[in-house]
């Protein structure tokens, strides 16, 4: 008889990074139905095209280097990522957008930098930045919400319709008719117009605003199941959503004509989506939790000043990549207080 | 009750205690062969005072302590002694270490023993040999000598004596099962204790898990005239970690690289106090005690009051082992105990649990996967590290950056592990960065003090050189001093004068020009002054100024001059005069004396008389002076 001979623990929670992975996912759920409900089956066609094609670009890359491929693939890290691309970029974005984005996102900025663990941005957020910067027009082009119209029940664009718009991607003009700006889009680019004028003016956000009302408390609900697994910490979320609500609140404050109020900034856009499920990812983000604050309350400012001033209708992307740039320094400068000592650590220990 | 803080992280595992704590403690079956070895406790290994063949009583000293931190040693049973040398003992490295092997006569003969009469009594230091000789040593887990913990009292202020019965590992039940039978010996153990280190405040800290035991312990503390605090934690993993027990206790934090002395707290396990009571009270030494059999593959899982050395196998037989379910023997709990690698290792003073568990129970662990850095290692660290940066420092071997995240704050309570989605054994990293770090010190420590040596003694053979080099200059001038003595005393003296003239010679010249351009200057001057007075011409001031100050300046001139000429014929005088002149010229001032004084004599002249008078004493002056002169050269 041989005895098992390993060092302590042992004992484990049974805890695994696919478990994660799954809880992840799942969180995703209400968020993603909203999203199907209010822009018709896009969303979900491309979920399913993003996951097939994440998991066929695993195996490949996972083969290349050498590595065990099926033990990695179960670990489903490549499945969110697709699924957090899939829901960022347009639910009628044509077929190749979807692959190239999953390319960049598994196999550039991911494996190219030593795979699971390893990247320092996060893969989904450097595919989506790279897809906006390359191809504006088609990540631009947002559907507007389908909303309850008297009579005729939830307007739909047909399953077959939207497979045939995404694949061939022939004929743009049969989606053009619902088309739309988000309301972001409105807000950034309304001319000389004030607020409230935009408001009045824009069908899009008079009655769109709703939709996407719904799917922000979508991703919160979803955001506070992870946090309830604890899966993730409130310190990133929390911190995110109340630097952008004051940078929001100040500017509104002092002008309401020019600035869009906090409720706005904090329901529209991505914003809950980053807060729970993209700035929360563990690997490219600060690693303790005082750094986790600091590292959100960085990307809410910065979502706000691009939002506000930049380019870009929404800054999530550019503002979680500054953020995982500056990820290794602030952890390095927020190390907790150890037990038994005076004050918290700084710096590295380098001489 | 008082009020309890928290600490930072922890877990909850789960308990798995109800198995063993159903039936009260049962006496260990005795085995025929003791294991005793050497080192149970923290610091030196005992050493042993019986031979081969021997035979001991219980009771009796077997090993004695080596030096201040150390445990003696007795035989927990009559019987032979059969050796003494290596045998596997439970430590983590599966080496074998020293031990005295005790065959049972099974008569269970005690040594003549006899408690304290009346401990309060004696003196505290005599009280404490006591405890020492009587071989106790931390039963918590750690081992560490008790009689030193007690010694505290001396040299710290002792506020706050806490009793560890929090007991937080998953499986052990042994301080339960022993609060809940014998209560009044820890409660008199504390007495002791507090006899000595005289605290102003006792808790007995203890986890919520345990009703019957915190009842029992309750009832004995009716009356008493100790001020003892129950209070009853949260079950939470790692509580029972002294620091730990100390924060949740008191609010306040050992500081890193200190002692709970240091904050004026001492902390005791009830084990401890326990086995303090039966030596002080009974004479007993520590030579049992209480043992956790439990684990899926026991049918019977309960407590037993086990003779230290007893071997793992004969508790497991006694618990009813199935052997073939066994996967994995600890000893201690799932947490922070070692796996051993066979059932002959014996049960040793910090033995509080013997978990025999099955393969379902504790599987494999999985390929360790990629680190997420998803930090949930940080939310459950009970010492605020960040475990997961520890790792990515002691996988890199980054050992310095390690050292700065507090590597050797850690604890090694496994929490980290425990939450660890990718199963990576993270203690095992610090254990390896912590040993590397230690070894590197090592080496450096003799490095340092090689190259401390080496200094030293190129100071010394640099010190010796120079003490050389300095006697050899000392007696090198003390010959040359000869020498110029010998020499000055041969009337030579080169040096002097010589030099004087030298410098003087070119002074001479230059003063002699110097005087005479400034009579010339001066001439020509006075020749201007007198034309332009014969013609009533204009600045005739200026030029009698002028006239004035040449006129002391040829004045200068000349008395420079003329004080050289003095000081040059002196010198000249000194240098030049050698005897055979002085001799002349004092035979002729003497002569010119005579020949004036004849003259004298014969002037009638009153004029005359006087002149020569004046030229006499004159000559009579030069006569002595040179006559003086003489004696000197001559002397010298």
């Amino acid at each position: 008889m041989s005895l098992i001979r390993v060092s302590s623990p042992h004992l484990h929670k049974g805890n695994s990074v696919a478990k994660v992975m799954r809880l992840v996912m799942l969180a995703m759920l209400p968020g993603i139905v909203a999203m199907t409900l209010f822009f018709g089956w896009g969303t979900l066609i491309q979920i399913v095209w993003a996951a097939l094609l994440a998991l066929g670009f695993e195996a490949a890359i996972l083969k290349l280097r050498q590595r065990p491929v099926l033990c990695s693939l179960k670990d489903g890290s490549a499945l969110v990522s697709a699924l957090l691309l899939a829901v960022a970029i347009p639910p009628f974005a044509p077929w190749w957008l979807t692959l190239v984005g999953i390319f960049v996102a598994i196999v550039l900025s991911k494996h190219l930098y030593g795979g699971l663990g390893q990247n320092p941005f996060n893969p989904a957020m450097v595919a989506y930045a790279l897809l906006l910067i390359s191809f504006p027009v088609e990540m631009t082009r947002w559907t507007s919400p389908f909303v309850l119209s008297e009579g005729e029940g939830w307007q739909v664009a047909p399953f077959l319709d939207t497979v045939k718009a995404i694949f061939t991607a022939s004929d743009t003009r049969w989606y053009d008719s619902f088309t739309g700006a988000t309301p972001l889009d409105a807000l950034r680019h309304r001319g000389g117009l004030t607020t409230e004028e935009v408001w009045r003016q824009s069908a899009v956000l008079s009655q769109g605003i709703g939709a996407w009302h719904a799917v922000s408390a979508a991703w919160l609900m979803g955001g506070i199941f992870l946090l309830y697994r604890k899966v993730i910490t409130w310190h990133a979320p929390a911190a995110m959503l109340l630097a952008l609500g004051l940078c929001a609140s100040m500017f509104f404050g002092f002008d309401p004509d020019n600035y869009a109020d906090p409720f706005f900034h904090l329901s529209t856009g991505a914003t809950m989506l980053a807060a729970f499920f993209i700035i929360t990812d563990p690997v490219s983000s600060a690693t303790g939790n005082r750094g986790r604050v600091v590292f959100g309350a960085g990307i809410g400012v910065l979502i706000f000043i691009i939002r506000t001033w930049g380019n870009y209708p929404d800054g999530v992307a550019f503002a979680v990549l500054l953020l995982n740039l500056a990820a290794p320094f602030i952890d390095i400068y927020t190390q907790p207080r150890s037990y038994g000592h005076r004050s918290a650590r700084r710096g590295g220990g380098n001489p | 009750m008082g009020k309890v803080f928290a600490f930072h992280g922890g877990v909850h595992p789960p308990e798995n205690k109800k198995q063993s704590s159903r039936t009260p403690i049962a006496r260990a079956p005795l085995p025929p062969l003791l294991y005793l070895p050497l080192q149970q406790h923290i610091g030196l290994a005992a050493n042993p005072v019986v031979e081969v063949g021997e035979r001991v009583l219980k009771g009796q000293l077997i090993a004695e302590p080596v030096g201040r931190i150390s445990a003696s040693l007795h035989a927990p049973t009559s019987g032979v002694v059969r050796a003494i040398g290596p045998h596997p003992v439970p430590h983590a490295s599966g080496l074998e270490s020293d031990c005295i092997t005790l065959e049972t006569d099974g008569e269970d003969e005690w040594i003549e023993h006899r408690g304290l009469a009346d401990y309060t009594r004696l003196k505290p230091a005599a009280l404490i040999e006591h405890i020492r000789r009587c071989g106790i040593a931390g039963m918590g887990g750690a081992g560490f000598p008790t009689d030193v913990k007690l010694h505290l009292g001396e040299d710290h202020i002792v506020n706050t004596l806490i009793i560890n019965a929090a007991e937080c590992e998953p499986y052990i039940t042994a301080d339960d099962m022993l609060m809940r039978e014998r209560a009044a010996e820890i409660l008199s153990g504390i007495r002791i204790i507090s006899h000595l280190l005289r605290p102003s405040h006792i808790m007995i800290g203890i986890e919520d898990n345990k009703p019957q035991a915190i009842h029992a312990l309750q009832q004995v503390l009716t009356g008493c005239e100790l001020n003892i605090d129950i209070r009853v934690v949260p079950t939470k993993y790692p509580s029972g970690g002294e620091r730990q027990l100390i924060q949740l206790l008191t609010g306040l934090e050992v500081p890193s690289g200190h002692i709970p002395a240091d904050i004026g707290i001492v902390c005791q396990n009830v084990g401890t106090a326990a086995a303090i009571h039966r030596a002080v009270h009974l004479g007993e030494p520590l030579i049992s005690r209480i043992v956790t059999v439990t684990g899926d593959a026991v049918a019977q899982p309960q407590n037993f009051d086990a003779l230290i050395g007893t071997p793992f196998a004969d508790l497991l037989a006694a618990a009813r082992l199935h052997q073939e379910r066994l996967s994995r023997l600890l000893m201690g709990g799932p947490m922070m105990g070692v796996a051993v690698a066979h059932e002959q290792i014996p049960v040793i003073k910090t033995t509080n649990c013997i978990l025999a568990a099955s393969e379902q129970e504790m599987p494999l662990p999985p390929a360790e996967q990629p680190c997420i850095r998803c930090a949930m290692c940080e939310q459950v660290c009970p010492a605020t590290l960040l475990p997961q940066q520890l790792y990515w420092f002691a996988k890199g071997r980054e050992f310095d950056k390690a050292r700065h995240h507090n590597l050797f704050d850690c604890i090694e309570c496994g929490a980290c592990a425990y939450v660890c989605p990718s199963h990576i054994p993270l203690v095992q990293y610090y254990r390896f960065a912590k040993s590397e770090i230690r070894t590197e010190e090592a080496e450096q420590r003799k490095a340092d003090h090689a190259r401390r040596r080496f200094e030293a003694r190129q100071a010394r053979l640099e010190r010796e050189r120079a003490e050389k080099e300095a006697r050899r200059k000392a007696r090198a001038e003390e010959a040359a001093l000869a020498q110029q003595a010998r020499r000055s005393s041969d009337g030579e003296e080169p040096k002097s004068g010589a030099a004087p003239a030298a410098t003087a010679a070119p002074d001479l010249k230059q003063l002699k020009t110097a005087a005479a351009v400034a009579r010339t200057k001066l001439k020509k001057a006075r020749d201007g002054l007198k034309n332009a007075q014969e013609k009533k011409l204009d600045g005739i001031d200026a030029l009698q100024a002028t006239v004035t100050e040449l006129e002391q300046k040829s004045q200068a001139a000349q008395r420079a001059l003329e004080a050289a000429e003095q000081a040059e014929a002196a010198s000249a005088g000194e240098k030049g005069v050698d005897l055979k002149q002085l001799k002349i010229d004092a035979a002729m001032a003497r002569a010119t004396v005579t020949k004036l004084e004849r003259a004298l004599a014969n002037t009638e002249d009153e004029q005359g008389r006087r002149e020569l008078e004046a030229e006499l004493v004159a000559a009579r002056n030069q006569s002595d002076t040179l006559q003086q002169r003489l004696r000197e050269h001559s002397s010298a």
